[in-house]
């Protein structure tokens, strides 16, 4: 029997390597033979998924404007339930692409979540997000806060004003409840960073407690973006991270008032990305390479001749079938202002950044930022060397791609040489602007989460 | 359901009484006025027809109006359609009033609920919204030849193939979106539903044996269903290339039939197992075969209980639909009424009224057709 097995194995090899080398004479024969069908698209009928939040831009645009189909690509943009759903229909083919939490690409490939392989190789925004707390616990965090000379409250606002009301519903025993959008986002973390960095424990995750709010001082839960205000409204919770328009619809609803942007947290943070699953981009190269194409087109359109074209995307976007908010609601934050507490409208003009700053090159420093935070978080529950970061890193985001789709707009013409990042490493220099001053640096993940004083480090664990 | 159910029936058994009297009454009348004799003879058969038909799919409030037409007493029948027309107008008219009066006190985030004025005016906008999309699409087709031609001009040889318009569904392509679902998972609980409803009937033992398993599924929402339909139809439903069904079209169908399945299934369990046993002992008498007695016998009897089932049935699917839809994200009616909850504009809770009136009167008309058929199935031979 044993000997069999062996003799088995032994023909069996022989025959892996017999079709091995077949396999290579078929692929050199395929190589010479596909040559001319170079750029040649491998699908053209493509469904992508959105969320209804400002930053889907880029799609509406891209479709609105024509740049898909330049591209030769017809493609149909659908709005999803929520983020979960909007992964699964992606992992399941249902969808090819999506505009996605930067985190999901990343929390699905390490397997936080639904464990996938998914990938991106654009990302579609800077900032534009922002924590809007309810019209109570505003007028209770106002006098925490240093007034200007015109009696308006100085910016940006730190959760140290926060603190002593979160204390005081720990006092009497009753939940301190804000929302945010998925455990995996953005605005989880942002919330997150905001929170600690004014002394508030927004809680860990363990690997079997995946509610996040093990020792929290606030309690952070998911709740669709769309659905934050009508949450907040009903009391809920207290407050919410959340992106466009929703910050701007808790104003215009006078339920809320957003305290601090993102922007003020981490001046020009990377937000959502477009992702595809690994096996799609694998089966479709050139599909893939052409609907970067459109989306880079269409990026460059939104932050064009000084945001001069945002009026005619805040139109585009107020369509029901894109975000479907009034246009009002809207063009608050999409064309260079922002409005805190009702009437305080000031000049932001970076709040929504889709181009500029190499907006959207996929840096690998962005994904480590996500993977520390994670890791800071428990989410990650054990240490991971600096190269597990690097590597994972290289694995979701694809630079190389993006540099792909970037070189053929600039043989077209379409964009100048100027607006791309062409020599980088994938690593962006460090970034010192913080809420708290800490910098952080994408090369050493391990030493960055040491500088906080709240956050799992090093070997850490939850128990 | 069945009290309503019960009710039409005594209506319609009451009209059926009072018509040949009246016709008689009439006759005699037009007997006494003999120039227009024929005439009015012939105005009384066709009214009677007309009558029966309108009996048939339920719309008894014309009647008087085709009697009047036809020359029956008009005294009576300007009564009678006061009663049968002019008290659910007045009611009607109270509703909108009082909507109109109370929409305005409530004030939401959104703005006042809106009042009659509001949804009709965002009726009319979906309406518009549907002929501009179609104007899109034309220009879509149109930019879609040009390319084409391009590429025939560059490449003789290249693959032309004309793609799918890519933009929005709108509101009629919802609705029909929805009805094309309900009727999908209708029809596939009504062939699992009905042949093992007779089988139960047939079988007590069987139906012994089956009856817990009704008696949990039975109450169980769409909402538990829908992420369990979810998981197995992504498991077993894998296409390569286009897939003739969407995923979602396919989770919320099953869903629907999955509702839908149980008033279907004890009907016609009851219809079968209460048949006449003296039509059960001819066909023992006459030795019919296993196949035969069902066909000949046991269906034509118990059919009036199984269009009973059908009828609850699709009410059933009907509003499981919605909630199934909004969750699958199948690009219906349902699914309509979430983004417009998303969207949170202004419009939005407009538009949300204009799909509950929707999502009732299209209940409503499956409602009747279905009475329709029960109706017919029933009294065929009455008719």
């Amino acid at each position: 029997m044993k000997k069999n097995r062996k003799t088995f194995i032994k023909q069996n090899m022989g025959g892996v390597f017999k079709s091995c080398l077949a396999g290579l004479a078929l692929t050199m024969a395929g190589g010479l033979t596909s040559a001319h069908a170079v750029g040649q698209l491998e699908k053209d009928e493509l469904k992508f998924g959105f969320i209804k939040l400002t930053d889907m831009a880029p799609l509406a645009v891209a479709y609105e404007k024509g740049f898909f189909e330049d591209e030769g690509l017809y493609v149909t943009i659908e709005p999803q339930a929520n983020w979960k759903v909007l992964l699964d229909r992606v992992i399941d083919g249902e969808l090819d692409g999506a505009h996605m939490l930067a985190g999901q690409p990343l929390g699905a490939t390490i397997g936080f979540g639904t464990k996938a392989d998914i990938i991106t190789a654009f990302s579609m925004d800077l900032n534009g997000n922002a924590i809007t707390v309810s019209n109570d616990i505003w007028a209770e965090m106002k006098p925490n806060i240093p007034k200007d000379a015109a009696g308006k409250p100085v910016h940006p606002i730190s959760a140290t004003a926060l603190k002593p009301v979160v204390d005081r519903y720990k006092s009497e025993g009753k939940p301190f409840n804000m929302g945010m959008v998925f455990p995996v986002s953005t605005h989880n973390y942002e919330l997150r960073y905001w929170l600690a960095a004014g002394g508030i424990h927004p809680g860990y995750y363990s690997k079997t407690d995946i509610t996040g709010q093990i020792d929290a001082d606030a309690l952070l839960s998911v709740t669709p973006p769309p659905q934050m205000p009508s949450t907040l409204e009903a009391g809920t919770i207290y407050g919410y991270c959340v992106g466009e328009p929703w910050n701007q619809q808790a104003v215009f609803k006078g339920i809320g008032v957003p305290v601090v942007t993102d922007y003020e947290i981490w001046k020009n943070n990377p937000e959502k990305v477009f992702g595809v699953s690994a096996a799609w981009a694998e089966k479709n190269p050139n599909t893939h390479k052409a609907v970067i194409k459109a989306l880079i087109r269409a990026a460059q359109w939104l932050d064009a001749n000084n945001d001069a074209n945002r009026p005619e995307a805040v139109k585009i976007l107020s369509q029901s079938e894109y975000v479907g908010a009034d246009y009002d609601v809207i063009a608050n934050s999409m064309t260079g202002t922002f409005e805190y507490e009702k009437g305080d409208k000031r000049a932001l003009p970076d709040f929504n950044v889709f181009y500029r700053y190499f907006a959207t090159y996929p840096y690998y420093s962005d994904a480590i930022w996500y993977l520390t935070q994670m890791r800071r978080w428990g989410q990650i529950t054990e240490e991971k060397s600096d190269e597990w970061f690097h590597e994972v890193a290289k694995k979701v985001y694809r630079p190389d791609i993006y540099l792909a789709a970037a070189k053929e707009l600039l043989e077209e013409g379409k964009i100048s040489k100027e607006d791309m990042p062409w020599d980088t490493d994938g690593y962006r220099a460090p970034q010192t602007h913080f809420i708290d001053n800490i910098s952080f640096d994408g090369h050493t993940p391990n030493a960055y989460l040491d500088k906080f004083s709240i956050g799992l480090k090093g070997k850490d664990a939850v128990k | 359901m069945s009290v309503n159910t019960a009710l039409e029936d005594k209506n319609m058994e009451n009209t059926e009484t009072n018509n040949p009297a009246s016709s008689a009454a009439q006759s005699q009348e037009a007997a006494s006025n003999s120039p227009e004799k024929k005439i009015a003879n012939e105005g009384v058969k066709i009214s009677v027809k007309i009558n029966n038909f309108l009996e048939l799919i339920g719309f008894t409030w014309f009647i008087p109006i085709v009697k009047l037409l036809a020359g029956e007493n008009p005294v009576e029948q300007l009564k009678d359609i006061l009663k049968v027309i002019g008290v659910p107008v007045l009611a009607m008219l109270i509703f909108v009033g009082f909507w109109n009066w109370g929409a305005a006190k409530i004030q939401t985030s959104l703005g006042a609920i809106p009042g009659p004025a509001a949804v009709w005016q965002e009726t009319k906008s979906l309406a518009a919204d549907h002929y501009k999309e179609k104007e899109k699409e034309v220009a879509f087709y149109k930019r879609q030849e040009v390319r084409n031609a391009k590429k025939l001009e560059k490449n003789p040889d290249a693959v032309i193939k004309i793609r799918n318009y890519t933009g929005k569904a709108t509101y009629p392509q919802q609705i029909m979106t929805s009805l094309w679902t309900v009727f999908a998972g209708f029809l596939l609980a009504s062939v699992v539903a009905i042949p093992l409803g007779v089988i139960c009937g047939l079988s007590p033992a069987f139906n012994a044996a089956i009856n817990p398993i009704i008696q949990i599924f039975k109450p169980v929402s769409p909402l538990a269903w829908l992420p369990i339909v979810t998981l197995i139809v992504s498991a077993l439903y894998v296409v390569e290339g286009d897939a003739t069904f969407s995923k979602s079209f396919l989770v919320s169908a099953v869903t629907v039939t999955l509702c839908s399945l149980w008033p279907t299934l004890i009907n016609t369990a009851v219809g079968v197992s209460t048949i006449d046993k003296d039509l059960m002992n001819v066909s023992k008498v006459l030795q019919l075969g296993w196949w035969k007695t069902v066909t000949k016998i046991v269906l034509p009897s118990s059919l009036p209980l199984i269009f009973t089932g059908l009828r609850l049935s699709l009410g059933v699917g009907w509003m499981v639909l919605i909630a199934a839809e909004m969750l699958a994200q199948n690009p219906g009616l349902g699914k309509f009424v979430w983004d417009e909850f998303q969207n949170g504009s202004s419009q939005s809770l407009g538009k949300i009224m204009v799909a509950v009136f929707t999502i009732g009167i299209i209940g409503f008309m499956l409602d009747r057709i279905m009475l329709t058929l029960q109706k017919y199935f029933s009294y065929g031979d009455a008719m």
